[in-house]
Formats: C-alpha cells, sequence, structure tokens
C-alpha cells in the first residue's frame, strides 16, 4: 500500500456485511455509544472517541477535519486528531483502513498522486500544511520521514546521511561530518559502519538499510519524524533494534508511526490511535487503549477478534 | 480491504468431491511441453546459426585478401602463356564454342576428358595483372586447356603492387640508374632493388609532402588572401568590372604592357565616373592582395624546382621486368609500393607480407580508385561521425525523455508525441537523409554561409554535406533510441526512491538530478550504445548528407581552425558500396570489400565495447553487491 499508492488506490469499501452479533459486546451497555462499523460502512457519522489525557499534551502536528479523496473514493473521513510533541504515537487498524494514507498526508506526498483531493486542514507547530500558499518543498524540509521499504539512494552511506543538507546547498565539509555522525549515532549505526561511510549503501543489510534511512531522517532535525510501518520487512531482531532506536528518539524527536503490529504498538509507543475505514474511532494512551478500550470495536481489534 | 465479518457460507464452503485431475504421463505430448522446447530452441538456433554464418563468411573472405598466393605460370595448348596469382578456381560445364578454341589435334582427347568427368570441367581465375600491358587485369583458365607439362611456379615471379595501372607480375631484369645498367639476372636485380627501394620510396613520400602540405600552405594563404579582398569588396560594394579593371591594370604594369595600361585606365575612369570611388581600405585591400600574391609567386618557383629536382631523382631509379610472354616494363622505385616474390617466400616470409599489407590498409590512404592502398580516412570519418552523433543524440535524448516521463502529464497529446517518437524509429533512413540535405545542408548551412562565410560564395562552405550534418542527420535517425531506452531507465527507478527524496524536502529537478538520472545512467547507456550500434552501421543517409567516394583532407588536421565539420568525409558504410558497385576493376574490388566489411563490424564493435565497459563502471558506482 505504503509502495504504490498512485497506481492502486484502495477499492471502494466492499458492501457493509451484516452485523455478526458479538458474545461480549452485548452485555458491555457502560459503552457511551455503542458503534457499530456496519452503521460507520454506511456511512453514519459518529464521534471519534478520544481520550482525555490526548489534550493534555502540547501538540506538534494537529489534524483538524481533514478528509482526503483518491478521484471519487472517500480514504480518510473527516479525521481530527492531535499528535504530542516528544512522544511516539502509533497508528494502528486493519489494512486499507487509512492510517498510511493520513501519515503521507502529513508532509503532502499524496500530492504526488493524479487526482487526490483534500478539504480541512494540518497544523505543523501552528503552521497550516494545507493552506493556500504554503511551500510544499519548505514544509517536508521541517519533517523527516521512514518507509515501509528501505530505500537508500544509490549513493554511498555518508551522502545518504547528509542527502537533506546537500539540497540545502550545504558545503562545508566540518558540518557535513558532524551532522553525518551525529545522525548515524542518533540511529545505533555510528560503530557499524564508520569504516565505510564511503561505501554503497546498497551493500548493506536490510536492517542496516533500514537505520541508514532513519539517520537520514533525523539529519536535518525534522519537527516531526513520520514512520510508514517501518519493520514490515524486516527479522525479529533488526526489528527489535529499530524499536529500541525509535524509544531512544523520544522526547528529542515526535514520532508518528503506523504499524501493523500490535505489539509492537503496545510495546514501543505512548498514544496510539485506532483507525478503520478512514475514519478514527479510538485515540488514546497506549496503555489504556490496550488495556481498557472503551469500544467494544477497538477491543475486538486489539484482541484479534476481528481484522 | 478487510473483510469485516465474512458471510457465513464463505466461512463454511461445501465440500466438493475431489476431481481427480489428468496424470502428467496420461496427457497429451503438448502437456508435457517438449514440443515447444524444441521449438525454442531451434528458433534460437536458427539465428545463432545465421549470425555466426554471417561472420564467419566476413571473417573468413576479408582475412584471406592479404595473404600472399603462390604465383602460376602455365602454357595452354594453343600456345598462349599466362603468368599470375591464382584468386579462386570453380567447375563449370563447357560448351562446344569453348572447346573450338582448343587446337583441332587435341579437341578430341579434352572432349573426352570432359565427358570422363561427366561434362565438367574446372578452371581458374589467374591475375595476370599488367593491365598497360594486355589490358586486363585476370584471366580464367580452364585446366583442360593446359599443355601437358606447361604449369609451373617460376622461383623469380614478383607481384609488384604499384601506384598506377594496378598490379604488375614479372620477373625482374635489370636494374637501371639513370640510363645506365647498374644490375643485371634475376638475383642481382633483386638485391639492388631491396638495398634502393626505401630510399627511394622515403623521396616520394617527402615529395608527396611538399606538394601536398608546402603546396597547399602557400595555396592557402592565396585563397586567405582573395577571401580578404572579396569581403572588402562586398563591404566597400565595389563593382565587379572596376576590380577586374584593376587586377588588369597592375597585371599590365608588371610586364610594362603600355597599351594594356592604358585600356585598364579608361575602363577605371569610365567606373568611377559611373560613381564608385575606391576608399583607402578598399585600395589597401588591394595592394595586400597584390603583395601577397607577388611574394607567394617566387615561393611557388622554388617549391616547383625542388619537387622537379624531386622528380628527376626519382624517375632515373628504374627497375625493369620482363612479362611471360616477353614484353619488358620499366618501373621507377618510387612507384612501386610493394614488390613481392611471392614464390620464394617461407611461411614467415608470407606472414610478414600480409601484416605489411594490413597496415598499408589500416593505415594509408586509398588508391586506384579506393580497390588498392588504405582505408584510413575512412576509418577516421567512421569514427569521428559516430562519435559526434552521440555527443549530439544522447543530451538530446535524454532531456526530451525526462519532459516527456518526469514533467509532461499524461493525456493524448503525450501518447501522440509517444507514438509519434517511437514510429519516427520505423522511417526509412534515406529519408532521414533527405531531411538533412533540405533542412541542415539547404536551410541552416546556406544561412551560415551568407552570415559567416559569404566572401567565398558561390562556393558553399557550410551549404553543402559534411561531417556536422552528417553527424546531426544520424543524430536525428537514433533519437527514438535514446528516448525509448532513457523512458524505459527513468520508469525503472523506483518510486520509493523518488518518494525518499521528496520526503527530505528535495524539490523535483533536485531528485531527478540526485536520485533518478544516476540510477537511470546505466539504461540511458544501453539507449546510447544501440543508437550508436545503429548511427555507424547506416550508409544510405550519408550518400546525401557528406559522405564521398574520396576525400582526402581529414576533417582534422593541423591547419587552422584544426577542425573542419563542414568538410565532405569517407565512411567505410559508403565505402565498401563504392567498392562493391562503383569499382572499375570489380573482380579486385571483391576482396576489398570483404576487407573492409571485417573492418567495419570489428570497428562498430570496438565502439560497442567502449561504451560497454563505461556502463559496467556506472554500474558498479552506483550498486553495491546486493547480498
Amino acid at each position: 500500500m505504503t509502495d504504490a499508492p498512485a497506481t492502486t488506490p484502495p477499492e471502494s469499501p466492499p458492501p457493509a456485511p451484516a452485523p455478526r452479533p458479538h458474545p461480549r459486546s452485548v452485555g458491555r451497555v457502560e459503552a457511551p455509544a455503542a458503534r457499530d462499523l456496519a452503521a460507520i460502512a454506511r456511512g453514519e457519522i459518529r464521534e471519534a472517541m478520544v481520550h482525555a489525557e490526548v489534550g493534555k499534551e502540547e501538540p506538534v502536528v494537529e489534524v483538524d477535519a481533514f478528509s482526503l479523496f483518491y478521484g471519487g473514493y472517500q480514504a480518510l473521513h473527516d479525521v481530527s486528531m492531535r499528535i504530542p510533541r516528544g512522544k511516539i504515537t502509533a497508528l494502528i487498524g486493519p489494512s486499507g483502513c487509512g492510517k498510511t494514507t493520513l501519515l503521507r498526508s502529513v508532509n503532502r506526498l499524496n500530492d504526488l498522486i493524479d487526482g487526490v483531493r483534500t478539504t480541512g486542514d494540518m497544523r505543523l507547530n501552528g503552521d497550516s500544511i494545507y493552506g493556500r500558499d504554503v511551500d510544499v518543498i519548505e514544509l517536508r524540509k521541517r519533517m523527516g520521514m521512514v518507509f515501509q521499504k528501505s530505500n537508500p539512494f544509490p549513493m554511498s552511506i555518508y551522502e545518504n546521511v547528509v542527502y537533506a543538507l546537500r539540497i540545502d546547498g550545504q558545503r562545508d565539509r566540518r558540518v557535513l561530518d558532524e551532522v553525518c555522525e551525529r545522525s548515524l549515532r542518533a540511529a545505533a549505526l555510528w560503530d557499524e559502519v564508520k569504516d565505510r561511510l564511503h561505501e554503497s549503501a546498497l551493500s548493506m543489510s536490510g536492517g542496516q538499510q533500514q537505520r541508514l534511512c532513519i539517520a537520514r531522517a533525523v539529519a536535518a532535525e525534522p519537527e516531526v519524524l513520520l514512520m510508514d510501518e517501518p519493520c514490515s520487512a524486516l527479522d525479529p531482531i533488526a526489528t527489535q533494534k529499530i524499536e529500541e532506536l525509535v524509544e531512544s528518539l523520544v522526547p528529542h524527536y515526535s514520532v508518528l508511526i503506523v504499524t501493523h503490529n500490535m505489539q509492537q504498538a503496545a510495546r514501543a509507543s505512548d498514544y496510539t490511535a485506532y483507525m478503520v475505514l478512514g475514519r478514527l474511532i479510538e485515540y488514546g494512551p497506549t496503555q489504556s487503549i490496550f488495556q481498557n478500550p472503551k469500544l467494544p470495536e477497538t477491543e475486538d481489534y486489539i484482541t484479534g477478534r476481528f481484522g | 480491504m478487510t473483510q469485516l465479518a465474512p458471510a457465513p457460507s464463505t466461512l463454511t464452503p461445501q465440500p466438493r468431491p475431489r476431481q481427480p485431475r489428468p496424470s502428467h504421463q496420461g496427457g497429451t505430448l503438448l502437456a508435457a511441453g517438449e514440443p515447444m522446447v524444441w521449438l525454442l530452441a531451434a528458433g534460437l538456433g536458427m539465428a545463432i546459426a545465421m549470425i555466426s554464418g554471417l561472420v564467419a563468411l566476413v571473417v573468413w573472405n576479408g582475412a584471406a585478401t592479404f595473404w600472399p598466393v603462390p604465383v602460376v605460370e602455365v602454357r595452354t595448348l594453343d600456345g598462349s602463356i599466362h603468368l599470375g596469382e591464382v584468386v579462386r578456381s570453380d567447375t563449370y560445364r563447357p560448351d562446344e564454342v569453348v572447346l573450338q578454341s582448343i587446337p583441332e589435334g587435341d579437341r578430341e582427347a579434352v572432349r573426352a576428358a570432359i565427358e570422363g568427368e561427366g561434362g565438367l570441367a574446372s578452371r581458374r581465375l589467374l591475375r595476370t595483372a599488367n593491365f598497360d600491358l594486355s589490358g586486363t587485369h585476370f584471366t580464367w583458365v580452364d585446366d583442360f586447356s593446359i599443355a601437358p607439362g606447361g604449369e609451373s611456379n617460376p622461383e623469380w615471379a614478383v607481384v609488384v603492387e604499384r601506384l598506377e595501372w594496378g598490379r604488375f607480375v614479372g620477373v625482374p631484369l635489370r636494374g637501371e640508374q639513370g640510363g645506365a645498367v647498374v644490375a643485371e639476372g634475376e638475383e642481382a636485380t633483386w638485391t639492388w632493388y631491396e638495398d634502393h627501394h626505401a630510399e627511394a620510396r622515403r623521396l616520394w613520400r617527402e615529395r608527396r609532402e611538399l606538394k601536398s602540405d608546402e603546396m597547399g600552405a602557400l595555396n592557402r594563404r592565396i585563397e586567405e588572401a582573395r577571401l580578404d579582398l572579396r569581403r572588402a569588396e562586398l563591404r566597400e560594394q565595389a563593382p565587379p568590372e572596376w576590380v577586374t579593371a584593376w587586377t588588369d591594370l597592375s597585371r599590365a604594369r608588371a610586364v610594362h604592357d603600355e597599351s594594356g595600361i592604358e585600356a585598364s585606365r579608361s575602363r577605371l575612369a569610365a567606373i568611377e565616373a559611373a560613381g564608385f570611388r575606391p576608399n583607402e581600405r578598399f585600395l589597401e585591400a588591394i595592394e595586400g592582395y597584390e603583395a601577397i600574391e607577388r611574394s607567394t609567386e617566387g615561393e611557388f618557383a622554388a617549391l616547383r624546382g625542388r619537387i622537379e629536382d624531386l622528380d628527376a631523382q626519382l624517375a632515373a631509379e628504374v627497375m625493369v621486368l620482363g612479362t611471360v610472354d616477353g614484353q619488358e616494363q620499366a618501373i621507377p622505385l618510387a612507384e612501386i609500393v610493394r614488390a613481392v616474390p611471392q614464390n620464394r617466400l617461407s611461411w614467415f616470409g608470407r606472414l610478414g607480407v600480409y601484416l605489411d599489407r594490413w597496415m598499408e590498409f589500416l593505415l594509408d590512404d586509398p588508391r586506384e580508385s579506393n580497390s588498392e592502398g588504405g582505408v584510413y580516412p575512412a576509418i577516421f570519418g567512421t569514427v569521428a561521425m559516430t562519435l559526434i552523433m552521440t555527443i549530439a543524440v544522447v543530451p538530446f535524448g535524454v532531456l526530451a525523455a525526462l519532459y516527456l516521463r518526469e514533467y509532461a502529464k499524461a493525456g493524448p497529446l503525450i501518447s501522440a508525441v509517444r507514438i509519434a517518437v517511437n514510429n519516427l524509429a520505423g522511417v526509412p533512413s534515406i529519408v532521414f537523409g533527405v531531411f538533412g540535405l533540405g533542412f541542415f545542408c539547404y536551410v541552416v548551412g546556406a544561412s551560415i554561409d551568407q552570415l559567416l562565410f559569404s566572401a567565398s560564395l558561390p562556393n558553399p562552405t557550410y551549404g553543402k554535406g559534411g561531417l556536422l550534418w552528417a553527424s546531426l542527420t544520424l543524430a536525428l535517425l537514433t533519437l527514438p533510441v535514446v528516448i525509448v531506452a532513457t523512458e524505459e531507465a527513468l520508469a525503472a527507478v523506483p518510486r520509493s526512491m523518488r518518494e525518499g527524496s521528496y520526503a527530505c524536502g528535495a524539490s523535483k529537478w533536485q531528485t531527478i538530478h540526485r536520485i533518478v538520472l544516476p540510477r537511470a545512467l546505466p539504461g540511458i547507456m544501453t539507449g546510447a550504445i544501440l543508437a550508436m550500434a545503429r548511427g555507424a552501421g547506416e550508409v544510405a543517409p550519408l550518400m546525401l548528407v557528406g559522405a564521398v567516394k574520396l576525400a582526402p583532407e581529414l576533417p582534422i588536421d593541423g591547419t587552422l581552425p584544426f577542425v573542419h565539420p563542414e568538410r565532405s568525409f569517407m565512411h567505410l558504410g559508403f565505402h565498401i558500396y563504392d567498392l562493391g558497385f562503383q569499382s572499375q576493376n570489380s573482380e579486385a574490388a571483391k576482396p576489398m570489400v570483404f576487407t573492409t566489411t571485417l573492418l567495419l563490424i570489428t570497428l562498430v564493435a570496438m565502439l560497442n565495447l567502449m561504451a560497454i565497459w563505461i556502463r559496467a563502471r556506472l554500474r558498479r558506482r552506483f550498486a553495491g553487491s546486493q547480498f
């Protein structure tokens, strides 16, 4: 999905299946708004369940009634959420629920796709992202992004890390060297590659390549770091390394991470947002989402009954 | 999309009785796939057989051309006698007319012999040469017409390659210097020849340099001065009659022809009365031209004297050879490129002659209307044209492909452009030649002439076929190849890489320039290689835009401005055509066709190998070992 959303925008949602009564949800009358997914699929508008703790955090990115259309298909429905500064926020949800689309909307990568239309706005530290006269390139310079599949550039490790500075015209060797070392250290890669900085980045292992991409993303001191399932193509050991790395990045960086792996979200994030069918369903501190979700749909998903 | 709640029917599928599928062994032959494998392999095998057959034919024929073959002397039944190199042999079915040429006494025996062979007879083609004496280069000799014991390999038969009249085959009789015999007998003459030939050739080369270089430099100076004068004339808008009258006046003055001076003066006066008055600058230009004409006159005379001296010296040393039928021919040593006693040579001697002939072929100018000598100007022209074409087409095609693939919005217009580009690759190449002639030569070239070379008009400088126009025409011809290959290379750059670059805050151009282009470079090089291969082998359009039969002046030489892209040039492909179809001595030109083809193939292969090597280096730079 992340690789080529342009060519295969998610197909229209399937006809809503008949609601299946859930044995546990029947008894849960204390849920303030018993949501049922079929109703959402039919297009009924529901308020997202946002826990109060989220509102207490200072936001780095604010999403404000944001909707996104791939041509005629609406991929995001009126999403509003605040991404806290200095924390790790995980986006979870079944495939095609729009979490990657939401992530890519933050740095406007979806602009590259023909026929994409948006309503609503986002703000990065108070500055509009979708405003009329926003310079998209300047905007992207304030963010870093790590993709599902590692995508080192066909150049040396060193040049990969300092790429963002190179395109800004930075030529001072001292600055570049310093940024390269700092970023590689931040990505826990320095000790492994310090002797072969000028070899091709493509000669590294898969896990190293992904950490190199993280180093590249943090090289320009981004205000927010966007991660799109960064471990989905890695083995458990490399995954663990990346998770530890991401945890070490806060509170210096703010991280918004899309993940398919619920254990990962539970382990490595401070806040978790659960999305279905392009809508934000529940959003709150990771602990309460996983241990005490307020909505039965969320519980179904995190317990593996659905999705 | 996520299946929110699978319908019960799909959740519990009805069990279906398992249908046994037909087993592999029991299936048809087609199901096993064997016939298809054979068919495909046969297709590939035929392709390989055809290609290797073509290469083998060209290599065999081309490589054999310069090998010294034995010289045979044959005496036929009717008493005629031939001496020559055996070029080839075949069998044919002789008819009655052929038999009539056999003397009556032997006819029946010959007829019986032929019928014994089933009506077939073998014959050999002898390169008897000596065109200046016999009027023919080659003679067919029937094996049945040879008198008993009439065939031999005379030890002292020498094949002489000379500057004019083609080869000469004969026996060295004596050496003469200034009319006096200095060596007599075969062996002594040969020794004398070997002692003196190198020196004679050195003098001959000196004479050639005098004639081409120094004489040429003088001529160029006069031509320059004439052009300066003409420029002044155009600038001052002088009537041409005035200039001719002025020139006549100065000529008449030089020879003190009083009546001529008077006549010219009155003509000048008449024109000046009509309104034209030469100003100072114009008179200076005229005087400058005349000064140069006067000063070069002396140099010309001196040069001519030196050349005449050399000519006399060169004509003095002569080797007299006797033909097999008793005639004598004196050949100046200077005119002998190479004399080879082919029957006396050991195998290594033959190898030496073979290599020497190859060197001449590769490094010398052609002579005898291209059927002898070398093809150096053609090699130079081919390489220069191919390189200029590549330099012109690659940036042009890459820019076009970049716009098409990266910037243009997909739509009917872009599809139409893409289809048009692809169709351009299928247009017959001669059409490009016509376009090159009509546009580059007659429009662009003529405009350049008008603007910059108006003094030398009506002689065109750029307004005719030349190296530059030929290269640009072929660049147009190969443009689709580059565009298509580049587009494919750009499309093959993964989307994730572009997105990674955009996410770093790179602009579109920065992404293209730093990520997409380096990554696509090997693919672009592949396009350039294909374009080079196509362009180097193309002949038809070149005939219209600058390839000529003989162009002794290379497009790059020591004369200012050193590079002359407007000059006509020789091309190996056109040279092959010229040898094969335009040569007067077609039998002698035939092996040269193969040799030149071999050379062209080798040259194209070498150009391609060079580009492939560059591509391999680029690949290593941009892609490490992945695993």
